[in-house]
């Protein structure tokens, strides 16, 4: 459905997106992962032909967003990071003006804009106006004006950057409710909504691409190996941390043992061990097989968050390039 | 052609929803009316004098009101056309509205049609407040209606001219003030270079004042209809679009 090939864009001064290509399928949810000012923005903008791009080619259903423009924001529905909304204009106005401006046959429009408030959850504001209404209405009228067309593709900047955790939540079913008949790419820097909602994900870094891969994938790939928060008391007075450790060490399939914490009689190690490997019930035999307490037995979650951020840091730190404009 | 509709639409309901509407047509009025009322009493003691003197001709109240009254007209125009034109670009820039426009299925030139249509409509709405006042003249004398329809044809098309230019400069910038005042200080240019030929007789002055709005709006207020004069005004306003379609274009590029 949309096609990036060795796409670039400069700036005057600044490369904000060097040379990435990537492909995504009809239907998925796509994540744009990556640090403020990656270039997140600028690839989507070039997506929805609002920037052409400096070299390489985009294309959206099979058409070129340099050569049939008009084809490609036909199949688009976009939604900025600021929603663009007329702060004079009552709810149902706007999207009836956008309706019209997307091509919706007159005799649809109302219809259209009827359902669309419904799916956004705006029936209730639709004759306020757009500058009087709260923050999270006006993501949902943003929301709303993007699908409004029922577009094929769907790009959403940041859809739930300043929402409250019950609109959020909220916002993602609506996202993943729109999967299957649309093909939606989103971007963020807040990664549990990666997480939460999305099929793949495109991880982006200083313009360049990171990574691209299923969530699942990219979790396993990056660390073949699996963790353990385990947590030890002794019976009685203090702790020798060190014959813990190596008492955890011993264990079959164990692969790292790291001290976290010590404390005079408690301890809490992470254990690494090789994937594949369930190591739990070993563990918990081993520590009370010696005499000491077994407090907590946890895995610990390997989130996106590490991955993102052994990717993204394995570069020093510098001033991104691009920005937003 | 019916997106240029729904743009035009939107932009006459953002001129209505905000006070500028009803400032332009109150402006309008009072200057207009102040302008009227000076030129009527004039006219009517002029006219009570030639009685008194004996001087039985009657007086043209075309060439002694109608034709003043269009003059300053114009020159009104000249100053309230920034206040239409100046939002029309630099709002939809500063508030990211600029971002729908240009990833929506329509041609940039279709929003730039829309647009200045929509100025045009603003600024004919102000000018019919001026028609009341010649209502009143109908209703008192009998003036000849057809220079007043050319005068007004004049005055339409020296504000698209205008209008034309001051899309153009509202595309340049996010800021409106900047775009205002930019936009008056051009249309200002535009009204005092005829008064190069004051003191340039030569070609290069003729050139210069060619240029000049008003030069082409004399003949209109005197009722007459000069292709001349009707092509510069069609020719500005093409030009002012072109500009502006180029400057959209230039902004996708620059970014």
């Amino acid at each position: 459905m949309i096609k990036v090939e060795g796409m670039t864009k400069r700036y005057a001064r600044t490369v904000a997106v060097d040379n990435i290509s990537f492909e995504v399928e009809k239907g998925r949810i796509v994540g744009f992962l990556g640090p403020n000012g990656a270039g997140k923005t600028t690839t989507m903008r070039v997506l929805t032909c609002f920037l052409p791009p400096s070299a390489g080619t985009a294309k959206v259903a099979g058409f070129d967003v340099l050569e049939q423009p008009l084809e490609v924001k036909k199949r688009i529905g976009y939604l900025p990071e600021t929603p663009p909304l007329y702060p004079e204009m009552e709810v149902v106005e706007y999207l009836t003006f956008v309706g019209g401006l997307k091509g919706i046959p007159r005799a649809d429009l109302k219809r259209r804009v009827g359902e669309v408030c419904e799916r956004c959850a705006i029936t209730d504001v639709t004759t306020r106006l757009i500058g009087k209404l709260s923050k999270g209405y006006r993501q949902r009228v943003g929301l709303a004006q993007a699908i409004i067309h029922n577009p094929d593709v769907l790009i959403l900047d940041e859809p739930t950057a300043g929402l409250d955790p019950k609109q959020i939540i909220e916002t993602r079913e609506l996202i993943k409710s729109l999967a299957g008949n649309h093909t939606i790419i989103l971007s963020t820097h807040i990664l549990p909504e990666v997480e939460h909602t999305c099929q793949e994900v495109i991880i982006i870094n200083r313009g360049k691409l990171a990574a691209i891969d299923s969530v699942e994938n990219l979790t396993a790939r990056l660390r073949g190996s699996e963790a353990v928060a385990v947590e030890v008391e002794a019976a009685a007075g203090k702790l020798n941390g060190g014959e813990v450790q190596q008492k955890l060490e011993q264990v079959a399939g164990v692969s790292r043992v790291i001290c976290k914490e010590s404390r005079d009689s408690r301890c809490l190690f992470e254990v690494e061990s090789l994937q594949g490997r369930h190591v739990r019930a070993d563990l918990a035999r081993a520590v009370v097989g010696a005499g000491w307490n077994l407090l907590e037995l946890r895995p610990v979650a390997l989130s996106l968050e590490n991955i993102f951020l052994e990717l993204t840091a394995a570069e020093q730190p510098a001033p991104a390039p691009g920005g937003k404009q | 052609m019916k997106n240029i509709f729904i743009i035009c639409r939107k932009e006459m309901k953002s001129y209505f929803a905000s006070p500028i509407a009803y400032l332009l047509m109150a402006l309008f009025a009072v200057i207009f009316g102040f302008f009227f009322y000076s030129a009527t009493a004039i006219f009517v003691m002029r006219g009570m004098e030639s009685q008194m003197m004996g001087r039985g001709f009657p007086m043209d109240v075309n060439e002694w009101v109608i034709r003043p009254l269009l003059m300053n007209a114009s020159v009104v125009g000249l100053f309230l056309i920034p206040l239409i034109t100046m939002r029309l670009y630099a709002e939809e820039k500063r508030s990211g509205t600029i971002e729908l426009l240009l990833t929506s299925p329509v041609r940039d030139i279709e929003v730039i049609v829309g647009k200045w249509l929509a100025a045009l409509l603003m600024y004919l709405c102000m000018l019919g407040i001026s028609a009341l006042n010649i209502a009143v003249l109908f209703a008192y004398g009998k003036p000849d209606w057809k220079p007043i329809l050319i005068g007004y044809l004049g005055l339409i098309l020296q504000g698209g001219c205008l209008l034309a230019i001051g899309t153009f400069i509202s595309t340049m910038t996010r800021n409106q003030i900047i775009a205002g005042g930019a936009t008056f200080a051009v249309c200002l240019l535009l009204w005092v270079l005829d008064w190069v030929t004051a003191y340039d007789p030569s070609t290069f002055g003729r050139v210069v004042a060619y240029l000049s709005v008003v030069t082409h709006f004399e003949p209109f207020s005197k009722g007459v209809l000069d292709t001349k004069d009707l092509v510069f005004y069609l020719s500005m306003i093409f030009f002012g679009l072109f500009l502006t379609a180029r400057s959209m274009e230039s902004l996708r590029w620059r970014a």
